[in-house]
């Protein structure tokens, strides 16, 4: 087994962890009850799929045409920075928007926060 | 060898992207759900747009990686900010 071997057995089984999470996401997508748990399964698994995928191409680049691929680590960063905010925008504007939640969820601390807030704010009451 | 495993993963990941497409027409998801399956459908093309640089063993496909994500970022960014409050660049700051 040469070097060579190696390395694609390497880029395999990142391609194939990426592959399954993302893949595991989709199907999150399909069986999940609302918008909130639905946006754990996008954002968790599909960011962790994508990162493993350019992983794998930044190896391959590596040791195939031993060329460090700056722009990989860009996208990398990039990725592993932006995508939970993005995540975090989308969830946040749900529950702004008044998106319910599912039948079976059992609490709501957001809600809570946002009420007692909302007490505070009242004309004729100091706030502390 | 090599080339038809990546295929496969390239065949998979298509099959997750019909899954958010359907998803996005489904009649009952709301703007939420389609702003976030937007945002998962930009990071699958990526990984696409990844496996098959490595196909064609070519590096030029990599400047496509930073580009969408970019787009796929401030696009649910500001989708968000809009569904939220109706604005997506504030002028005025304060009460």
């Amino acid at each position: 087994m040469n070097a060579g071997a190696v390395i694609e057995v390497i880029v395999i089984l990142c391609m194939l962890v990426g592959t399954a999470a993302t893949i595991l996401s989709s199907i999150g997508v399909i069986r999940l009850p609302d918008v909130y748990t639905r946006a754990h399964a996008t954002t968790k698994a599909t960011t962790l799929g994508l990162l493993f995928i350019l992983l794998g191409t930044f190896i391959y680049f590596l040791f195939t045409h031993e060329k460090v691929s700056v722009r990989l680590i860009l996208g990398i960063i990039f990725v592993y920075l932006t995508a939970p905010v993005a995540g975090h925008m989308a969830t946040r504007s749900a529950h702004r928007s008044r998106v319910a939640l599912a039948d079976i969820s059992v609490c709501d601390d957001l809600q809570r926060d946002l009420d007692l807030e909302q007490q505070d704010q009242e004309p004729g009451k100091a706030r502390v | 060898m090599f080339e038809y495993i990546m295929y496969s993963f390239l065949f998979i990941l298509t099959i997750s992207l019909v899954i958010a497409i359907y998803r996005i027409f489904k009649r009952s998801s709301t703007t939420s759900d389609r702003v976030l399956l937007i945002d998962s459908i930009s990071y699958i093309i990526i990984a696409m747009v990844a496996i098959l640089s490595i196909i064609m063993d070519t590096e030029a496909y990599l400047d496509a990686i930073l580009l969408i994500g970019i787009l796929g970022f401030l696009s649910t960014i500001a989708l968000a900010r809009f569904i939220e409050r109706g604005v997506v660049i504030e002028r005025r700051r304060g009460d």
